[in-house]
């Protein structure tokens, strides 16, 4: 190795195969390789190799994004999990979360942990607020049937409920149902119909088997979220939404009388 | 959120495509992804903010990446190759018995290897960067290069040899 040709080193020749040699370098290369064939031939292969990988590779970076995959459901996943710990530590309330959907195998407890038996109402508003968060920021499947098929979407909820289920109209405040899903809950099935405005500000009506004879509204304030709750009949309900409490009483009350009054079964839109 | 998602999923393909060039499977693959977007996402707050994102998250899944084959090594779990079959490469350019079935002649070279191959010629890092990714002397980069592209010349070569062998 003399004059020019010494001054080209492998590395010269392995940023060439990358096609990152420039300027006066890549010239003094080409200039190299002219003259020392065997290496030419070897550079260039290499170059090939590094193409065909490309290639092979080519379609996997085109695939479109599995959903398992969107950040969205890997943070509502996370949420669903620190919800968990969250739950377990701060009120006894035992939920365990699997996939995206029904995947909640969710058991409670009404007890605090310190041993202290909550109130039928706590318990409702609790489980309502932690459905709320979970499904309110999902965006690929925030409910399990949409409002296209009400009637069979009440239909299956009452079933499960083993109560007649109405989606109460809240069109008066902006707020329009976009479905609803099935919930497991500790005595047995919830169920939590989903609404939305026009700036996609979403509430929710949940209901599930609960005992206790309160039938007073219960106030809950937690983070953001704001939740008023009750029990009629051995049934508990809660309203949950992203609104203060002066906003949220108002709806709260018709969710009242259209839910767990005394005239059901009117099936609105 | 909805930033931290726009953020993150434009580098979810090619997370992809190296954690398959790496696992050969695209069950395994796709769970690598999702634990690193998974750590990720519980480190962000971690992250220093003037590092480059993309680099990051490579780092992240090839540390897991070889973290989980240790941890198969120790456990003896042999690692399938559960894609054995290639996907189809045009057998007949001049070039194809050369080239043929680059990604395949990869599996045998060690990971190290392998993945400053793909860092470097299919994801597109700088030297320096994929030096940094997988934790090596930024001097001993282009070194390490040429000899993994000795090696997987070598490795196509008796390929080919094979394949000619058995022609005849």
């Amino acid at each position: 190795m003399t004059g020019k040709d010494a001054a080209i080193r492998e590395e010269d020749l392995q940023a060439y195969v990358d096609g990152r040699a420039s300027g006066e370098r890549l010239a003094e290369i080409e200039a190299y390789l002219a003259q020392h064939p065997e290496e030419r031939e070897r550079v260039a292969l290499e170059h090939r190799q590094r193409a065909a990988l490309r290639g092979q590779l080519e379609n996997k970076a085109a695939e479109p994004i599995p959903p398992r995959l969107w950040i969205t459901n890997i943070q509502a996943a996370r949420r669903r999990r620190w919800g968990w710990r969250l739950g377990a530590a701060a009120a006894g309330l035992l939920l365990f979360t699997g996939g995206i959907g029904t995947g909640w195998i969710a058991a409670n407890r009404m007890e605090m942990a310190s041993g202290q038996p909550t109130s039928g109402t706590t318990a409702v508003a609790e489980n309502a607020s932690l459905a709320y968060r979970t499904f309110v920021v999902e965006v690929a499947h925030p409910v399990e049937v949409d409002a296209q098929h009400q009637a069979h979407l009440l239909q299956w909820l009452s079933r499960r409920l083993g109560k007649p289920l109405v989606a109460p109209d809240l069109t008066s405040f902006g707020y329009r149902l976009m479905g609803g899903r099935l919930l497991p809950s500790g005595s047995g099935a919830a169920a939590q119909l989903m609404y939305d405005d026009p700036t996609g500000k979403r509430l929710t009506v949940y209901v599930r088997a609960a005992e206790g004879s309160e039938t007073a509204f219960r106030f809950q304030h937690e983070g953001e979220t704001s939740t008023f709750a009750w029990i009629d009949r051995g049934f508990g309900f809660a309203v949950t939404g992203a609104l203060q409490r002066d906003e949220l009483l108002p709806i709260a009350e018709a969710v009242y009388h259209g839910l767990s009054g005394e005239s059901p079964a009117v099936k609105k839109d | 959120m909805a930033d931290l998602a726009a953020l993150l999923e434009p580098h979810i393909p090619a997370l992809r495509r190296y954690a398959y060039a790496l696992l050969r499977n695209h069950e395994q693959a796709d769970d690598l992804v999702q634990d690193t977007l998974e750590r990720a996402l519980s480190r962000w707050s971690l992250r220093r903010s003037e590092g480059d994102l993309r680099a990051w998250l490579f780092t992240i899944q090839r540390n897991l990446h070889v973290s989980r084959w240790r941890q198969d090594r120790r456990r003896g779990v042999p690692v399938e190759m559960d894609e054995a079959v290639l996907p189809g490469v045009p057998a007949r350019q001049e070039t194809a018995l050369e080239v043929h079935d680059v990604l395949a002649a990869l599996d045998q070279l060690p990971e190290e290897q392998k993945s400053l191959l793909l860092l470097v010629g299919v994801e597109d890092f700088s030297y320096d960067e994929a030096a940094r990714i997988l934790g090596m002397p930024i001097g001993t980069v282009m070194s390490r290069l040429s000899r993994a592209r000795l090696r997987l010349r070598s490795i196509v070569e008796t390929g080919r040899t094979t394949l000619l062998r058995r022609v005849k």
